[in-house]
């Protein structure tokens, strides 16, 4: 159901776009003020969103940990998996965030002639690593239709993609491992039944959208073919705040559609993991619980009864039914 | 907030870094230069329209060329007709330059501004200029 209601939504996004371009000739509408108002949407959107989570205290140290804390000398310990301090602390997250560290723990479990057993299951992290590396690279090389002259960084980065010179215009390796790290990571959603049970709209919804992006630009790339200097054109003129709006074909402006609903979107969906690893408790603390005292900001001075307060409230009574006292005046 | 340092530190970054295309076109001024490509750079007699109609040949021809070039080079076939029914060479240097003599004036303006780097001068060698058309050399280098 999820994965229908998504799919639908999806090819609504793509008629939208088609309607809007080839009907009602909204060019300008599909090309300047969605973008900018995706762009608006998305970089106040993060920015909240991660102002609101900072708003919340992290009193006391909860690191989910898997190596042994540092306590005695001779004890060895685990810097990287019980980071002690700061430092310590940033490398466990460069390995969380470059390399996805969590996601190589991953583990399936089986039930084996009657006995349940674990594996480690490394195809999620395998999966995981090469869409989102991809992505990154996809992302920057489009930095060259939105600044003149062209960066350096990105006439770097198309080489080393297009390196084995496969067709012409060149075959990207990013594009194939992108679409291909894409479908597994749905195919993997609708293979398991329990990750199926587990899946909602809004785990195909962005898979889908992403999967759309990717195709519609294969297509333009490497078969129907768009202006790319019209393109351009319009995505410089974007980024400079000198909207224009060239001729270019309908797949362009599907899209650029769908990317300014990816972004919109973002915000308000679990793609802010971007910004949430940053901010995950479990793994942005110290395991320093025990050698440093962490106090409550929200601890407010509780008015405490006493038992001797108590036995001196209650003494007359007390000593009536016969109990013993601490204190016989 | 808490962490406020760290946290708006990073915030910061990133907004800096993701819109790095606005920084930069604002700090090259060359946002609003546009390829000026000069189609014609001379006259061939005879021939009055290219391979394929304009706005195909914009979009596609590093696919016709791809093709002239495989079907040259492995089938032996050298000659094809335009859509318009000319026969002609499959040929870079012989047909396309004909009329398109100046790479720096028609191929590399879109080429430079797009970033794309044909391996096209590999093996072919760029026609030389006119001696009148020297000048022009000096800007157009990448």
């Amino acid at each position: 159901m999820s994965t229908w209601s998504s799919l639908i939504a999806i090819v609504l996004l793509i008629t939208i776009a088609i309607v809007g371009v080839q009907v009602a000739g909204l060019q300008m509408v599909f090309g300047v003020v969605i973008p900018y108002i995706a762009i608006a949407l998305f970089l106040i959107g993060v920015v909240y969103r991660v102002i609101r989570w900072a708003m919340s205290p992290v009193p006391f140290r909860i690191p989910t940990t898997s190596g042994q804390a540092r306590s005695l000398p001779w004890i060895k310990n685990n810097s990287l998996e019980s980071p002690h301090n700061g430092f310590t602390t940033f490398l466990r997250m460069l390995l969380e965030v470059l390399l996805f560290r969590s996601l190589f723990r991953n583990t399936k479990t089986d039930l084996k002639e009657g006995r349940l057993l674990y594996g480690s299951n490394k195809w999620l992290w395998l999966g995981g690593i090469v869409f989102h590396y991809s992505f990154l690279v996809i992302f920057l090389r489009h930095f060259k239709y939105f600044a003149e002259p062209t960066p350096a960084f990105v006439t770097a980065l198309q080489s080393v993609d297009g390196f084995f010179q496969i067709g012409l215009p060149i075959l990207y390796i990013t594009d194939m491992l992108f679409l291909a790290a894409v479908s597994f990571l749905f195919i993997r959603r609708v293979w398991s039944p329990q990750l199926r049970y587990l899946s909602l709209a809004s785990d195909y919804f962005p898979l889908f959208l992403l999967l759309a992006i990717g195709c519609t630009g294969v297509l333009m790339r490497y078969f129907t073919k768009v202006d790319i200097v019209a393109v351009k054109e319009l995505g410089t003129g974007l980024l400079s705040f000198h909207p224009v709006v060239p001729e270019v074909g309908v797949m362009f402006y599907i899209h650029l559609f769908l990317v300014s609903s990816l972004i919109a979107y973002f915000p308000f969906s679990k793609l802010m993991h971007m910004a949430g690893i940053f901010l995950s408790p479990t793994r942005n603390l110290a395991n320093n619980n025990r050698t440093k005292r962490h106090v409550n900001p929200w601890d407010y001075p509780v008015h405490v009864h006493t038992y001797a307060e108590y036995e001196d409230e209650f003494r007359p009574v007390m000593k009536a039914a016969g109990l013993p006292l601490d204190k016989e005046e | 907030m808490y962490d406020a340092g760290k946290i708006v530190t990073g915030l910061l970054i990133f907004l800096l870094l993701i819109t790095f295309p606005v920084w930069y076109n604002a700090a090259m001024g060359k946002a609003q230069t546009r390829p000026n490509p000069v189609v014609q750079t001379a006259d061939e007699p005879g021939r009055d329209t290219c391979v394929l109609e304009g706005d195909e040949m914009v979009t596609a021809h590093m696919n016709l060329l791809d093709e002239w070039r495989d079907t040259v080079v492995r089938d032996g076939v050298r000659m094809t007709e335009t859509f318009n029914g000319h026969r002609i060479e499959m040929s870079l240097s012989r047909t396309c330059m004909d009329c398109h003599s100046n790479k720096e004036q028609f191929c590399d303006e879109c080429h430079t501004y797009m970033d794309v780097e044909p391996y096209c001068w590999e093996c072919h060698v760029e026609p030389r200029q006119a001696p009148e058309a020297a000048p022009e050399m000096e800007g157009g280098e990448q």
